[in-house]
């Protein structure tokens, strides 16, 4: 929101006003303030509520000169939480109270209609009696179900009909032929004369129970958010100034330093600058065990300290905590709705005149064929119609399992970017892995030098390390961390190349080197032929060879181990389980590759991949029909990401931001590729069993309620009935939504 | 009978035109932004008119209890959002191409649109 915004709504706390009189004078004087559009103040909670763009500062100097402090409240996803839970409770209490109503005459009016007497009207004391219930139903509808008629009305004038229409149409036909029997009873044919006031009453109270458990249910979908939003505490301890001093966490600055003690949850993002400890991150990342942190690691808001106590220094706060940002995109996928869902929103919009066209011609096709007394067949077949139909658990059907399983997803750490990316992740068909970071740690190690001639491996990897010093090749990455660790000098390097997919070229000391794989000694012409053999040996235990070669001749071969993760061989088999074809993607050499695809189980492999082409793997796998998944760490492969049917990004338990992916996993684990595709699965299923559900229901139900029964079996559906098999339509779809809660991701 | 049966098709003739048909001119002309109230089932006002190309916030401001209401979708511009209880919660559109851009309730009971209008109409 901009600061220029005129609509820019501050709440402000006001201390010491102790009568109501107060009221008009706090809002009298905020309203002089320029700037202010209109300033309400809300007595019982010593709030004001100030729109328009004023300057804070001045709102509070207005106060004062009234004589009243004033705070701002700042508001942040907790209590939004918290007033959105309030409100609801409210709404939930007051439908309850309008439904206790409405049966307390429906209930009673509907027991005397089937066991004791008839309700028809043929005497003139049961005109009174049945006017005076008439207009008890009067009062039904305008304390219960006055939202109702209010809705259908405001919508009508604005061309449009929903669920209120329906309604209203129907209870309303309802009460006002059974009006008319009543005062005009001649006007109606004798055996028509009867009154459904049960229905009408009933009919509302059956409505506003299945709205208030509705409510109930729908919270429950949005459990996980709430658990995320928990995850934030309400307060921080800073030091400032030699002090300590506990303060709200909205107001912690950049650079703060902060202590945390055990069992307490971290609640900013920052950097340890002092201490030791381990955090509990399994409620961002899913990751069970905890992390241990030195000076240096990174912690993140959210996450609980276990056992030490350390000092961190803030690096993100507010909105850009990584908390706040999965937060963020959770909120934003839930509420996104996935492709599958399209149909039934197109159904649902032209539903509501379609009913009512059914209505009538139900009710005229009553009056032209049907048997006496067909006027009140008519009548009844046409409230049955417009009642049962029910377009929400039609339109609720999509969102609320999207809402669901999202947040099921985000527990197991697992971000999806919206409702597409979950329908499209649970048809995946072929997954395509990259090796580096995905499969491996990614945190190679030297684990062999073997040199040629009379060179040192000191000498080596000295070189080796000089020339790759600039790279941030995990590879290179990995020669430099060895040659520090052996406390090796490096050298200056002239004319310095990076050959994508190659390796690294450079001058030392006069001497030119060449330090890379196969390819490049293959296309500069080193001869390596000698050594092939000892290189294909260390290729085939998973590791990596490196050839360096010194003025064109070889020097010396450096292997590299990259350990697979530990669990990357059983993530796989579920994915092979699940009938998903997984591929391996790797720039590295074949041989390698080979050994490594062997040892996690994957028959099917792209080796000496160039960065540049893994795109284009993902393309020819899409030629061949299928729908591809693309896993990587979202550094290098942003483009083959963004070309798979559904990009997953493996994170490293903060990194959100991955733009480029359409799913994240916050843990290292390939196990979050098998949870998100079982999730995904799972929660298109359930989405598939509310949209045959509702469609089915209201496909069924309407032609049932118009009476296409009656001509074979005799059997006319009741209002009443079709009020609580609409009610609880919605309800059910709710219901079947959040059954998904109970899903888990690891048994698939 | 006859008449019971011409009263009754004229009735859908009615609904199909008052529902279908009918197209309102008119609607907000608007630039800036537009305040959008949801209550008793509508957006007020339910069609905003706009210039292609300018940039408009739409103000939603819910009053509306029902759960229904609480999240506002554009759905070619995948946009959804949820609108807090009697709050404003402001949804900024930059240079839209001319067009229809409808918005309603995740369960299109509540329905509106925004007309991006081209630089050369009218």
């Amino acid at each position: 929101m901009s600061s220029n915004n005129p609509n820019k709504e501050t709440i402000l706390l006001i201390e010491g006003a102790g009568c109501a009189s107060c009221v008009g004078k706090i809002e009298g004087a905020l309203s002089e303030v320029s700037g202010v559009k209109t300033a309400s103040m809300n007595f019982a909670q010593r709030t004001v509520l100030v729109t328009g763009n004023a300057n804070e500062d001045e709102l509070l100097g207005a106060i004062g000169s009234v004589g009243y402090q004033a705070s701002l409240v700042k508001q942040n996803d907790t209590e939004l939480l918290d007033e959105k839970e309030k409100s609801e409770a409210a709404y939930y209490k007051r439908l309850m109270k309008e439904m206790t109503i409405a049966l307390a005459l429906g209930i009673p009016l509907m027991l005397y209609g089937l066991f004791i007497g008839e309700m028809t009207v043929t005497t003139n004391p049961e005109r009174i009696s049945w006017l005076v219930v008439g207009l008890l139903t009067l009062g039904i509808m305008y304390f219960s179900g006055r939202h109702f008629y209010i809705g259908a009305w405001k919508s009508f004038l604005n061309h449009s009909a929903n669920m209120d229409t329906l309604i209203a149409l129907g209870t309303g036909t309802a009460w006002i032929y059974s009006m008319v029997v009543v005062f005009a009873p001649d006007a109606v044919p004798l055996m028509a004369r009867h009154v459904y006031f049960e229905a009408t009453a009933m009919i509302i109270g059956l409505i506003d129970l299945g709205l208030a458990l509705e409510i109930k249910a729908r919270g429950r979908t949005s459990e996980a958010i709430k658990r995320l939003i928990g995850l934030q505490p309400k307060n921080a301890r800073v030091l400032r100034d030699g002090e300590e001093l506990d303060i709200p966490i909205e107001d912690v600055v950049l650079e703060d330093l902060l202590r945390i003690r055990p069992g307490e949850k971290i609640p900013v993002d920052g950097v340890v600058v002092e201490g030791n400890t381990s955090v509990d991150e399994s409620m961002l990342t899913g990751e069970p065990m905890p992390v241990k942190k030195i000076s240096g690691d990174e912690v993140v808001a959210g996450s609980i300290n276990k056992s030490g106590s350390v000092i961190f220094k803030a690096t993100r706060v507010g909105k850009d905590t990584a908390l706040a940002q999965i937060i963020e995109m959770v909120k934003r996928a839930q509420n996104s709705k996935p492709s599958i869902g399209r149909l039934a929103d197109v159904i649902s919009g032209y539903f509501v005149p379609v009913v009512m066209i059914i209505a009538i011609l139900s009710a005229l096709a009553w009056l032209n064929f049907g048997p006496a007394p067909a006027l009140a067949f008519a009548i009844v077949s046409a409230t049955t119609v417009l009642i049962i139909a029910c377009p929400c658990a039609l339109g609720l059907a999509t969102p609320m399992s999207v809402m669901v399983g999202v947040g099921k997803a985000a527990e197991a750490g697992v971000l999806i970017r919206n409702g597409e990316a979950l329908q499209t992740a649970s048809k995946i068909s072929a997954m395509i892995l990259d090796k580096t970071g995905t499969i491996t740690e990614g945190s190679p190690k030297v684990t062999e030098i073997q040199v040629t001639g009379d060179y040192k491996e000191e000498e080596i990897l000295s070189l080796a390390a000089s020339l790759e010093s600039g790279s941030e090749h995990p590879l290179a990455l990995a020669i430099v961390e060895s040659a520090q660790e052996r406390g090796l000098v490096l050298s200056k390097v002239a004319n310095f190349e990076a050959i994508a997919g190659h390796g690294v070229e450079g001058s030392i000391d006069s001497n030119s080197i060449l330090f890379g794989n196969e390819k490049l000694m293959d296309e500069r012409s080193v001869s390596i032929e000698h050594y092939i053999a000892s290189a294909q040996r260390v290729a085939s235990e998973a590791k990596t060879p490196m050839y360096l070669a010194i003025n064109g001749e070889l020097a010396a071969i450096i292997s590299v181990s990259d350990p697979i993760k530990n669990d990357s061989v059983e993530a796989i088999k579920r994915l092979q389980a699940n009938g998903i074809r997984v591929v391996m993607l790797t720039g590295d050499n074949r041989a390698t590759a080979q050994a490594v695809a062997e040892k996690v189980g994957i028959s099917e492999f792209f080796a000496e991949v160039l960065p540049e082409d893994k795109s284009i793997k993902v393309e020819e796998l899409q030629a061949q029909g299928e729908i591809v998944g693309m896993t990587g760490d979202g550094i290098n492969d942003a483009p083959a990401l963004a070309q798979a049917n559904v990009g997953f990004a493996i994170g490293t338990g903060t990194d959100v931001a991955i733009e480029s992916a359409d799913i994240t996993l916050m843990r290292g684990s390939l196990h979050g590729l098998a949870d998100a595709i079982a999730i995904s699965k799972a929660t298109l299923r359930n989405i598939k069993q509310n949209l045959f559900g509702a469609f089915i229901y209201n496909v069924a139900g309407v032609p049932f309620a118009a009476g296409v029964l009656y001509p074979f079996f005799g059997l006319l559906l009741s209002p009443v009935i079709a009020g609580a098999a609409m009610a609880f339509s919605s309800l059910t779809v709710v219901s079947n939504a959040n059954r998904l809660r109970l899903f888990k991701a690891s048994d698939h | 009978m006859l008449v019971i049966n011409i009263l009754g098709f004229a009735l859908i003739s009615l609904i199909v035109w008052w529902f279908w048909l009918y197209k309102p001119r008119g609607g907000v002309v608007a630039k800036g932004t537009v305040p959008i109230t949801v209550n008793n089932g509508v957006y007020t006002p339910a069609q905003v008119r706009v210039m292609a190309g300018e940039k408009v916030t739409l103000s939603f401001l819910r009053k509306d209890n029902s759960p229904c209401s609480s999240i506002v979708q554009f759905n070619n511009l995948e946009i959804s959002e949820e609108l807090p209880l009697n709050k404003t919660k402001e949804i900024s559109l930059e240079s839209l191409k001319p067009g229809t851009y409808p918005f309603s309730c995740q369960m299109q009971m509540y329905r509106g649109e925004l007309i991006v209008e081209g630089k050369d109409d009218e």
